[in-house]
């Protein structure tokens, strides 16, 4: 069962903002997609490797060859606040 | 100080610098004298969209050094994505491993307190892609706003964990010398350069809580931090204060350990497998990495002892370094091997610790000439070291690089016998009440006129020559 203090903790791991009324409409929503998932328990799994991914490719790589950086310009071009080349952010410790 | 109580363990970040990209993407790892920002794209930035793709040689040089801290390889690894919000990630999560690292259960030797060798457990080395630099204007805990440089961020990166075997700073600071030694004979890493190597530590007392003490950037600053912080945990104990668990960040600057109030839940970290890139199969690579192996530095210094018949503290103290290893084995080709080790384990690294400079600064040619010099009996042992340290000190001056010209510059030439003997004659009739004493039985006063004829001489005679040639005069009249 997700409860409000859930809620909560999801919340600030994810840095967003709730009101009082997303809060319980999150425990809702939340509660109906687990509800939906408790569906897999009635399997028995006992002997079932876990499935870390369903395409069966290994070893996909690049070689370390350079290519081209963007420029700092361009780089800066979606920051809200930047100072001296530098993205500003709120100081977060 | 062994302190039987303090527990000590480290997790080293060591970026594979010697890559020519990063982990991820093209963008070059060649950004220390750059702009912020200039060495960014759309994969390291994290923008959405944009695909991982996994950097071949980056994966090879991990193995290399997992091998070479005698870990097993695992044949199957694969990255996860570790969740945590901080300006220093654009994507909010870092690209890491966690379950399957690459390296599992090695060890280092290092010289424990007592000087004997130390075994260091090492619990596992895995991959991860660095996350950006945050620069503060002030200190850390007084600035107003960060701002990030991401052009760090997405380079290759490995984490060293140590397990809880370190008993004192000067331990730690040997593993991370020994360490840092390793990567540079691997060729995977060049610790000259800024952030190349970051340590996070565990400290705490017999019976107490651990701190974990984060951000130290420099071996000496490692010795430092964690002194500060069993001097720390000492104190509070004798007050009756607990230590509770806690993270505590470094400041360089004040020499000092801050507490970070971090609540418990940052710990959330929500790991799972990176679902952008797929699991790499190793196994059948680590035959061929561990054939290309380099001699590695306990080797050498085996091979040293055993090749040059030098004592196993010069071949310890020449084989601390890869260039000076490279450098001696050079000289020792062109000069008595013996002799060469004492001067450049000595006196040659220690001048260059003095001035804070690397054995770049002095060419195998020169040491060659002054220790063709030093046989000969051209140049006394002391003469030697004024042009060793002559010729450091006018490094970049063109006129001040052949010791052969630097002797005669300097007029350091062994004194010729006939002044030698004439400086004993003219001190031993300046020194009357000396000789009175001498031959009242006081053997000492000897030494008084032995330092009249080297102060004649201006140094350039033969100590022990001088002492024979003054028992000579004095019991000859």
């Amino acid at each position: 069962m997700i409860t409000g203090e859930d809620v909560d903790h999801i919340s600030w791991l994810a840095s967003i903002k709730v009101s009082e009324e997303e809060r319980s409409a999150f425990v809702a929503s939340f509660n109906s997609v687990l509800d939906y998932f408790h569906q897999l328990d009635e399997l028995e799994t006992e002997d079932v490797e876990p499935t870390y991914r369903v395409v069966d490719l290994t070893n996909v790589f690049r070689e370390d060859v350079v290519k081209e950086s963007i420029s700092q310009e361009e780089s800066l071009r979606n920051a809200p606040r930047t100072e001296n080349g530098y993205f500003k952010s709120p100081r977060i410790v | 100080m062994a302190e039987k109580d303090v527990i000590i363990g480290l997790e080293v970040h060591v970026q594979l610098n010697r890559l020519r990209s990063k982990l991820f993407c093209g963008c070059s790892t060649d950004y220390h004298a750059s702009d912020p920002n200039t060495h960014t794209c759309p994969v390291c930035l994290g923008l959405p969209g944009t695909l991982p793709v996994v950097n071949r040689r980056a994966v090879e040089y991990a193995i290399r050094v997992a091998l070479a801290l005698n870990c097993d390889i695992q044949g199957e690894t694969l990255f996860y994505r570790k969740n945590y919000y901080y300006p220093d990630l654009p994507k909010a999560f870092q690209i890491t491993q966690y379950d399957f690292p690459l390296g599992l259960g090695g060890s280092i030797l290092i010289k424990g307190e007592d000087g004997e060798e130390k075994k260091i457990r090492i619990t596992r080395v895995h991959m991860e892609e660095d996350p950006g630099r945050l620069v503060h204007a002030g200190t850390i805990d007084r600035a107003k706003y960060s701002m990030v440089d991401y052009n760090r961020c997405g380079m290759s990166l490995l984490e060293v964990v140590t397990e809880p075997d370190l008993r004192s700073p000067k331990e730690a600071r040997s593993f991370l010398d020994k360490l840092r030694n390793i990567l540079e004979y691997l060729d995977v890493f060049d610790g000259d350069l800024e952030g190349a190597m970051r340590i996070d530590s565990n400290i705490s007392l017999t019976g107490g809580e651990r701190a974990e003490v984060k951000n130290i950037s420099s071996h000496k600053g490692v010795e430092k931090a964690l002194a500060y912080e069993i001097t720390r945990q000492r104190s509070a104990r004798r007050r009756g204060v607990a230590q509770v668990q806690e993270t505590r960040h470094y400041d360089e600057l004040r020499g000092i350990t801050v507490s970070i109030r971090t609540k418990e839940e940052a710990h959330d970290y929500r790991y799972f497998p990176e679902p952008d890139l797929v699991p790499m199969r190793i196994a059948d690579w680590v035959p061929k990495v561990e054939a290309e192996l380099p001699e590695l530095p306990d080797a050498k210094r085996e091979r040293f002892v055993a090749q040059y018949a030098i004592a196993d503290d010069h071949a310890r103290s020449l084989t601390s370094e890869i260039r000076v290893a490279n450098f001696y084995e050079v000289v020792a080709k062109r000069a008595p091997p013996r002799l060469a080790a004492v001067w450049i384990a000595d006196v040659l690294k220690g001048e260059l610790n003095y001035r804070d400079v690397t054995i770049d600064r002095f060419s195998s040619h020169q040491m060659v000439e002054i220790l063709d010099m030093i046989e000969k009996g051209k140049i006394t042992e002391k003469a030697a070291v004024e042009v060793i340290r002559t010729i450091l000190d006018h490094s970049g001056d063109p006129s001040v690089v052949d010791p052969v010209a630097v002797v005669e510059a300097k007029g350091l030439a062994r004194a010729e016998d006939d002044a030698v003997k004439a400086a004993v004659r003219a001190a031993v009739e300046e020194s009357a009440q000396a000789v009175a004493d001498y031959r009242a039985g006081n053997e000492k006063a000897i030494n008084f006129i032995v330092g009249v004829v080297m102060k004649k001489t201006r140094g350039r005679a033969d100590p022990g020559e001088a002492n024979r040639l003054v028992k000579e005069a004095l019991d000859g009249i």
